[in-house]
Order: structure tokens, then C-alpha cells, then sequence
């Protein structure tokens, strides 16, 4: 295999100028004229569908009209009260499946009320303008533990301190946000929004912060268990999938969540290296944002490879076209079977065509095709890292399909330990939904502390 | 072709839309670029005595709804604020150069004799085809004698009127203030006095908003402001029912009407002219999109015609006069019911919660196989419309008259009413 030549994986692929425009905001922020056209598109409908959609219910005809009648701060104040994230949701939401796709002008017209933007102007008036608009019940007197800051457990926490309770946030990262902070594409969350929307959450008190704390190994859900009321389980996905291919251990082969990862909390992007050939494995948002993302920081080739059809990728229509307007090339009904190299460092991925067989179940048609390539990013979905829960724990957690199992409360197995976001099995995972789950399970919680449940 | 030539009170334009008398018509510039774009006649801005009038700064209210900017206008700007003299050299030149136009002069001079005498001889030198007596400004003249104060008083109105006609060979048109209880009395003033027409609405006496800032209502003159002319689409309702009452009052029925007030379509024009109207005026349209709306509005109102198979004006004008009526003529056993069609609704539900809440509890919401479905409920529904109105998709909800089998009767046959049982006891 010594034909290969050195693998060309560089930084400064791109001037600054051009890293600049390409991550800078993908969907500029509507102004007040934009806001009060699209504002009046709203129907004002009533038992709206597109609340139905949300997975925070937000109550969107009424934020709407807030909007029409000049009064963004009422808007912003409808959207964080079913949605302490809404900033963020209005940025990274896949509208076109939620909220966007219910909306009724879609039988007449077939365009939507653009409802993630309005969300947007809404919630950036309220954060402009400083405001805080909410308050603490007075303290129960109960403390609650938060394992993970991302959106579950911040939507969470926030919630439980509204309530009155007292939460501490236990997270492992130096940085709170979970996959807002760390995960989401750079072009949907500039500025810094996440940190941002963060610090609007803590303001409004009664939430301890504890950074690079990560339970099962600074402390374990035994110990929490006997130092607070009620424990919420918040700690996402972190683990990834293996490719199962042969040579997976190459260098130049990447897991796609920890470049995202290096790439948001990069200071200068221009320094980042990335490969000239670039092959994306996966199907789902990870895959689409690596792939656009390595596209923006100066990639010549970027092929994203998917074993089934364009219907079956998590990643929606609009989010794979997006990937191709971007330059991204994808191709369907392949998966990797071999990865070759030289000198220890990928240069190949050999693919198998796929199909369905008569049963409807994958197969590999025999055949076989090959992409050249200087680096690989895994993008094919991830996994919760379950050790940290089982530790010295007397009681055992229960688990289903792979993440903690919770009851419609949000209860686990364990009598006080309730789980939420991407960690256990709710809706689609996405930030919006561990948003939901947070603020539902902090009412369980409640209703928990209380006695009520 | 639909022949959309005009012939109001011997006053010929080849087409029947005129602009009123406004910042539009104030000069020789405007009234030029006027009738390049085709419109069939002016009445120019209103001429006082001199010395001219002096305006303020901050002149305009108006009222918008959501992205859809001046629904409604308003103004504190008072007559011609230019001398005498010019404008009549003005209109006299621009009648020489534009013959088959309609030029009309509106007037406004204080409520003694010598004072119409003196003005009527200089306007008929211009060769000017008409006057137009503007009692109707409601701010700033009307403090001083003039305008709305003349034309709140019948008797005045009937007065000036009739010096006009005295003093003057011209066509007169008498102008009507919409700020009074009963359009009606003025206009008959006007035909008692021998006007051969009256033209109507002018502006309605209004406040458009608030500067909450300011604290003071808009425009805002300085920290203070007053009370203004509203116009624009939001009057062409009132105006609309003041035509109409005109058309059918048997004192003044059959007097020439040149409609004014929300006037910007053709179909707006069409309406007014099925009310009886001869021709119309139009200001505030001009003001907020410029002249070119008449190509639109001569285009819609002859292809409207064609369509209708009418060929002139006079073939369509006053058809709708008769079927206005008093409410106690009206048919109580007629019956309509609201109807939605299920394919082309798009279940935004505002039909639903409208008649829920502010009617008849009418409408039923389900939900079928997850979907949301909204259908009338015949036996419920009363017929008031209010579905069909707030449905933002046209031709979902139609309004189906019934067949109840049962005669014409009206209130005053009715037996459930309580007067005519006292009258037949
Ligand atoms: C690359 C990528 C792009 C995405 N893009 C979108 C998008 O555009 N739109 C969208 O809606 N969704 C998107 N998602 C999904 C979305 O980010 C997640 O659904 C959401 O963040 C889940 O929230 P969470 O709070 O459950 O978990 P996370 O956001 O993963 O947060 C979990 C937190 O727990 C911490 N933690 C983990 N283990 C421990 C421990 N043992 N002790 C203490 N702390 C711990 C983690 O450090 C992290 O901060 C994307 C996901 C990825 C990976
Ligand atoms: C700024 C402004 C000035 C006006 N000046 C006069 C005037 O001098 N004389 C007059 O008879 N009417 C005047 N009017 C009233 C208009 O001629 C017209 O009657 C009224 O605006 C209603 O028509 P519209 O709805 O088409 O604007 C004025 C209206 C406006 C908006
Ligand atoms: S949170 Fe997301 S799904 Fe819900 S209304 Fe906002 S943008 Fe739509």
C-alpha cells in the first residue's frame, strides 16, 4: 500500500476573511420590519397545530401577536415560559419537521409562518433589553441534584429553582450547555449564544454550579442520593459508535463529535487542520454538520456516505439539502467495509453497496466501490456511557434500549432519581425535546418533593 | 371595450375618475403629471381670498394595520396655501393645454356675498368647467367660520349655494362634510339652494393615535396636536352609506353625486357608482401609491364592465339604489347558513372560536384520526357571517341561502312583533 502518498491535513486552508463569512450567522437575524411582515403572516389560529408540534408546546399564535402589536418582551416572555431555551431552540430547531410543518398556510400556500425566526427576534429583544423575567417561589427547602448542564438539565434546573428548590449542576466539562456549547454547528450559534443563554438561565439564582465535576468519578449517584431530596439524570449521550470496519484504529480516522467539539471552542478556526479529502460516515445531524462544517473550513472533497436512503437519514430533507448546496456530496445505499492506509494513517474507504432484502432488512450487495481520503469523521450515532450510574450503587438502575429507562414522570427505577434529554428515550433527540424533558421532569420532581407523587 | 366616458352635470372626461381636491390637485406641477397618467379631471385645491393661509410643520396622521401602511390618513392642513392669483394663472393654463379634462375649482371663502361674488368672476375667467363649494374642512377653517361650520348648517349651505348659482354660469358642486347626524339635510339644503350636484364625504373629524411617547395625538405639532381630517379605505364605509341615504331620499333622489372618501379601485368605484355616483374623486390612494393607480383603475372597471356585458356607465349606475332599504323591509324569513368545505379548509380554526365565543355556538371542533375538523352546525347557525368574514382563505366559507319554503315578511308583517300588534288592536 505504499503507493499512498502522506496524508494532506492542514490548517489555514482559508483566509480569515472567508473562515469569518462561512461561520458566521447561517440565518441572520429578522430586523422589525422583516419581523412585523412576517409577524402578520400568523393566522392567529385557534387550538394552533403548530403548537401541537413543538415539543415545548410553546404557545406560538400568542408570541406571534405579541410581536405584530410591538411588544417582543410579551413574545419573549410567552416563549421562556414553556421554553427557557427558546433562544436557542429558535436557532438549531429542525422547524421544518416541528413547528414550521405544522403550520396551516402550508394547505394554502405552501410557506410557512417562518416561526423559528420570529422566535428569534423575540427571545434576542428579551436578552438584549436584559431583562429577567422570572422569579423564585419561596425555598421549599429542598435540595436537588443536576447531573449534566446541557439543555435537559438546565431547562431542569432553572424550573426546580423556580419552584423553590435549591439545585447544584454537577457537569464534567469545564463549560456548562452540554452539546449547545459543544456540539451544535458554529454557523447556527454565533456570538457565543450559548454561554450567553446560560448565564440568563443562572440569573435568576438558586442554581450551584459545579464544573469539571462528573459523577462516577468526583461523586457517585450513591452519595448524591444521601446529600440531596432528588437527583436528575441529565447527562446526554457520550459515548459513539464504532464502525465496525477493519483498520478503524488509523490515524486520520475521527470521531465527528469531538472535532465538532475542538472546532466550537476553537479561539482561531483558521488553525483547526483539515483534510483535503474528507469522508463522513453517518446519516443524522452529526454526519450533515461535519460534513458542511469541514466543507467551510476549506475541504476540496467532502463525501458523506449513508447505508440507506435519503428517507431514512435522522438529518432532514432540508438539513441534506442544505449539505449539498454547501458543496457536500452524498451518496446513499453504501457502507464502509474496509479502510486502507500507509504509514498508519487512512488513506481509502472501501465501501459496500446496500439494499433492502425481501424482508426489508440491510444487506450488502456484494459490490464494492472505493473513496480516497485524508481523514474520516465517524458521525454514526451516540451512545450513553453507563458506568459513571452503576459505580458502587447498591440499587440498580433499570435501562431500555440502551438509555435509562424513565416512566412518564421521568422516574427511574430508583425511588428519588428521575432522568431526561438525549440519556433516556422521549421524543426525537433533539435540543428542544431535552428541553421539554427538563422542565417536565423538574415538575415531577416538584410534585415528588412535595409529597404529591 | 366598456365606454368609460364621463358626462357628470354637463361636465365631459373621458374617463369618470377625478382627483379631489388636495396636496394632488395644488398646483400646476401635480395636476400636469395628473393627467399625463391619465386621470379624467381634477378639482383643484380649495382657493381662499388672500393673503393665503399658512400651514404648520407636521401635517399627516395615519393609521396602519399591521404591514399594510395607511389604512387610514388624516390631516391638519388647511386650504391652498399659495396666492390667489397664481393659482388661477395655473388652472387657466392647464385647462388651454388639456381640453378633455375635467378642471374643476373647489372654493372656500367666508360666508358673505361680495366675498363669493368677487372670487366666482376671477375662477370663470379661467375657463374652468366647474366649482366645487368646499364645505367640508373640519379643522383650522371651521374655527374660522368656514368649511365644516358652513356645512353643518344647512342654511348656510342653501345660501352659498344659491349665490353660486346667482353669480356664476359654472356647474356647481357643493360639497359635504360627513360630520353631521343626517347627510341627507345639507344635501337637500344644496338642491334647495340650485346646486347641480354635491360631492361627498369629506374628511371625518378624527384623532389617528397617540404619541405615547409625546403624550399628545399625531401629528404632533410641537408637543401639541388637534383634532384632523380622516380619509383614506377606512372611511369608504360611512362615505359609502352617506351616498346611498343621498340616492334614496325622495327629496334629493336623482341629484348628481361625485362619490368620494376610501376611493382606490375600480370595484371601489364601481360600488359607489352602482350607489347612484356619476363619477368619483380620489385623494388619499394617489397620496400613498402616485398617479399611476388610474391605469389599474381604468383597466378594472372597463374589464369589469365587459364582463358584465354593460357598455356605459349610465348602464350600471344607481342599479343597487333600490335594494337599499330600512331594516324593517328586510325579508325575516329569508335564512342563509354558513358552510365550509372540508378540502380547501386548512383548520386554522378562527371560524370555530369566533362563533364559539362571540356568536352562536355554531361550529363544532373534533378531531378526526388526529386531524382537526370544523363543520357547521345547521340547526345553530344563524346566518350572521362572521365565519365567512374572520376565514382567512377565500371561497372556504360560503354563505348558502335555504330553501325554507316559507313567503317574504317583514318586521312590520310579523307577528312576534310587538308595535304591530299594538297597531292591529
Ligand atoms: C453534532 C451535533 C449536532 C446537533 N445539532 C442539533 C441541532 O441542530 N438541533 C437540535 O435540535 N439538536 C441537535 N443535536 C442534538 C442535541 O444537541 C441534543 O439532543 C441535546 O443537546 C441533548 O441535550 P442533553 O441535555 O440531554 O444532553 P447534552 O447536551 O449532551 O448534555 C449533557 C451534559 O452532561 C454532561 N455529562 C455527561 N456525563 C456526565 C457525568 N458523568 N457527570 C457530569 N456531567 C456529565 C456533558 O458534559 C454535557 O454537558 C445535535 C447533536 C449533535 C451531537
Ligand atoms: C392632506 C389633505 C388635504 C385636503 N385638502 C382638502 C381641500 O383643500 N379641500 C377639500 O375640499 N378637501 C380636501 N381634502 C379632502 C379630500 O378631497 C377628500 O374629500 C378626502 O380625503 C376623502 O377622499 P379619500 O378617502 O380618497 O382621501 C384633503 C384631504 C387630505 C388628505
Ligand atoms: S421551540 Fe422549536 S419547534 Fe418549538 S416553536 Fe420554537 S422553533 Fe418551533
Amino acid at each position: 500500500m505504499s503507493e499512498y502518498a502522506a496524508p494532506d491535513i492542514r490548517a489555514g486552508r482559508l483566509t480569515a476573511a472567508e473562515i469569518a463569512a462561512n461561520f458566521n450567522d447561517v440565518k441572520p437575524p429578522l430586523d422589525r420590519k422583516r419581523a412585523l411582515v412576517e409577524s402578520s403572516r400568523c393566522f392567529y389560529c385557534y387550538d394552533a397545530p403548530c403548537i401541537d408540534a413543538c415539543p415545548t408546546s410553546i404557545d406560538i399564535p400568542s408570541f406571534i401577536r405579541s410581536i405584530a402589536v410591538n411588544d417582543p418582551i410579551g413574545a419573549a416572555e410567552t416563549i421562556l415560559e414553556a421554553n427557557i431555551m427558546g433562544g436557542m431552540c429558535s436557532r438549531v430547531c429542525p422547524v421544518e419537521i416541528l413547528c414550521e410543518d405544522a403550520c396551516v398556510r402550508n394547505h394554502s400556500e405552501d410557506k410557512p409562518v417562518q416561526i423559528g425566526a420570529l422566535q428569534r427576534y423575540a427571545t434576542d429583544a428579551l436578552v438584549n433589553a436584559g431583562k429577567q423575567p422570572f422569579t423564585r417561589a419561596p425555598s421549599s427547602g429542598k435540595k436537588v441534584a443536576v447531573i449534566g448542564g446541557g439543555p435537559a438539565g438546565l431547562s431542569a434546573a432553572h424550573r426546580l429553582s423556580r419552584l423553590g428548590h435549591d439545585v447544584t449542576v454537577y457537569e464534567a466539562r469545564e463549560k456548562l450547555g452540554g452539546l449547545n456549547e459543544y456540539g451544535i454547528a458554529a454557523y447556527k450559534t454565533v456570538h457565543d449564544f450559548a454561554q450567553t443563554e446560560v448565564s440568563f438561565i443562572l440569573a435568576l439564582g438558586g442554581i450551584a454550579v459545579k464544573t469539571g465535576m462528573a459523577l462516577g468519578r468526583d461523586v457517585t449517584l450513591e452519595g448524591l442520593r444521601k446529600d440531596y431530596d432528588a437527583v436528575f439524570l441529565a447527562m446526554g449521550l457520550g459515548g459513539v459508535n464504532a464502525l465496525g470496519a477493519a483498520g478503524e484504529e488509523m490515524a486520520g480516522i475521527e470521531d465527528a463529535v469531538g472535532y465538532i467539539a475542538r472546532l466550537r471552542q476553537a479561539k482561531d478556526r483558521q488553525s483547526l487542520p483539515v483534510g483535503r479529502k474528507v469522508v463522513v460516515i453517518g446519516g443524522g445531524n452529526t454526519a450533515i454538520d461535519i460534513a458542511i462544517q469541514s466543507k467551510r473550513l476549506g475541504a476540496e472533497d467532502v463525501t458523506l456516505v449513508y447505508r440507506r436512503g435519503p428517507d431514512n437519514m435522522s438529518a432532514t430533507h432540508h438539513e441534506q439539502e442544505f449539505a449539498q448546496v454547501n458543496g457536500v456530496k452524498i451518496k446513499h445505499w453504501a457502507r464502509p467495509l474496509k479502510l486502507h492506509g500507509a504509514n498508519g494513517a487512512v488513506r481509502e474507504v472501501e465501501f459496500e453497496y446496500t439494499q433492502l432484502d425481501d424482508k426489508g432488512r440491510l444487506m450488502g450487495t456484494g459490490e464494492t466501490f472505493s473513496i480516497l481520503c485524508d481523514t474520516v469523521f465517524k458521525a454514526i450515532g451516540q451512545t450513553l456511557v453507563a458506568d459513571p450510574l452503576n459505580g458502587k450503587a447498591k440499587d440498580v438502575l433499570d435501562m431500555a434500549g440502551g438509555k435509562i429507562a424513565v416512566n412518564d414522570d421521568f422516574a427511574t427505577s430508583i425511588k428519588g432519581v428521575f432522568a431526561g434529554g438525549d440519556c433516556v428515550t422521549s421524543g426525537i433527540d433533539l435540543t428542544v425535546q431535552s428541553v421539554a424533558d427538563g422542565r417536565d421532569a423538574a415538575i415531577s420532581i416538584d410534585a415528588y418533593l412535595r409529597g404529591e407523587a | 371595450m366598456a365606454d368609460l366616458r364621463s358626462n357628470f352635470i354637463g361636465i365631459k372626461s373621458p374617463n369618470p375618475f377625478w382627483l379631489a381636491s388636495a396636496p394632488p390637485t395644488d398646483k400646476e406641477y401635480n395636476v400636469v403629471r395628473a393627467f399625463k397618467a391619465g386621470w379624467g379631471g381634477v378639482v383643484w385645491k380649495t382657493l381662499g381670498e388672500d393673503p393665503p393661509v399658512v400651514n404648520v410643520s407636521s401635517r399627516y396622521g395615519a393609521m396602519h394595520l399591521g404591514p399594510d401602511r395607511m389604512i387610514g390618513f388624516n390631516n391638519i392642513e388647511l386650504i391652498s396655501d399659495r396666492p390667489l392669483d397664481i393659482n388661477l394663472q395655473e388652472i387657466k393654463r392647464v385647462k388651454r393645454d388639456w381640453k378633455d379634462r375635467a378642471m374643476i375649482v373647489s372654493l372656500m371663502v367666508p360666508c358673505e356675498e361680495d366675498s363669493w361674488k368677487n372670487i366666482l368672476a376671477r375662477v370663470e375667467d379661467t375657463e374652468a368647467d366647474g366649482i366645487e363649494l368646499n364645505f367640508g374642512c373640519p379643522h383650522g377653517m371651521s374655527e374660522r367660520g368656514m368649511g365644516a361650520a358652513v356645512g353643518q348648517v344647512p342654511e348656510y349651505v342653501e345660501m352659498v349655494a344659491r349665490w353660486c348659482k346667482q353669480y356664476t354660469r359654472m356647474p356647481v358642486i357643493v360639497k359635504l362634510t360627513p360630520n353631521v347626524t343626517d347627510v341627507r339635510k345639507p344635501a337637500q339644503a344644496a338642491k334647495k339652494g340650485g346646486a347641480d350636484a354635491v360631492s361627498l364625504i369629506n374628511t371625518i373629524n378624527s384623532i389617528c393615535s397617540v404619541d405615547l411617547d409625546a403624550m399628545a395625538p399625531t401629528p404632533v405639532v410641537d408637543g401639541k396636536g388637534t383634532h384632523g381630517g380622516y380619509c383614506g379605505s377606512a372611511v369608504k364605509p360611512i362615505a359609502l352609506n352617506m351616498v346611498a341615504e343621498i340616492a334614496r331620499d325622495p327629496a334629493t333622489h336623482g341629484m348628481p353625486i361625485s362619490a368620494i372618501g376610501g376611493i382606490g379601485t375600480w370595484r371601489d368605484a364601481a360600488e359607489f357608482m352602482s350607489m347612484s355616483a356619476g363619477n368619483v374623486q380620489v385623494c388619499t390612494a394617489a397620496m400613498h401609491y402616485g398617479f399611476r393607480i388610474v391605469e389599474e383603475m381604468v383597466s378594472g372597471l372597463s374589464n369589469w364592465m365587459d364582463e358584465k356585458g354593460y357598455r356605459t356607465i349610465e348602464d350600471f349606475r344607481g342599479l343597487a339604489v333600490p335594494n337599499v332599504t330600512d331594516w324593517q323591509q328586510l325579508n325575516i324569513n329569508f335564512k342563509t347558513i354558513a358552510h365550509i368545505d372540508q378540502e380547501t379548509c386548512i383548520q386554522c380554526g378562527l371560524c370555530y372560536v369566533a362563533c364559539e365565543d362571540t356568536s352562536h355556538q355554531s361550529i363544532s371542533a373534533k378531531r378526526v384520526d388526529g386531524k382537526r375538523k370544523y363543520e357547521v352546525i345547521d340547526e345553530e347557525c344563524v346566518g350572521c357571517n362572521l365565519c365567512y368574514h374572520a376565514c382567512p382563505v377565500p371561497n372556504v366559507i360560503t354563505m348558502v341561502p335555504q330553501n325554507t319554503g316559507k313567503p317574504y315578511l317583514n318586521w312590520t308583517q310579523d307577528p312576534r312583533n310587538p308595535m304591530r300588534k299594538k297597531a292591529a288592536e
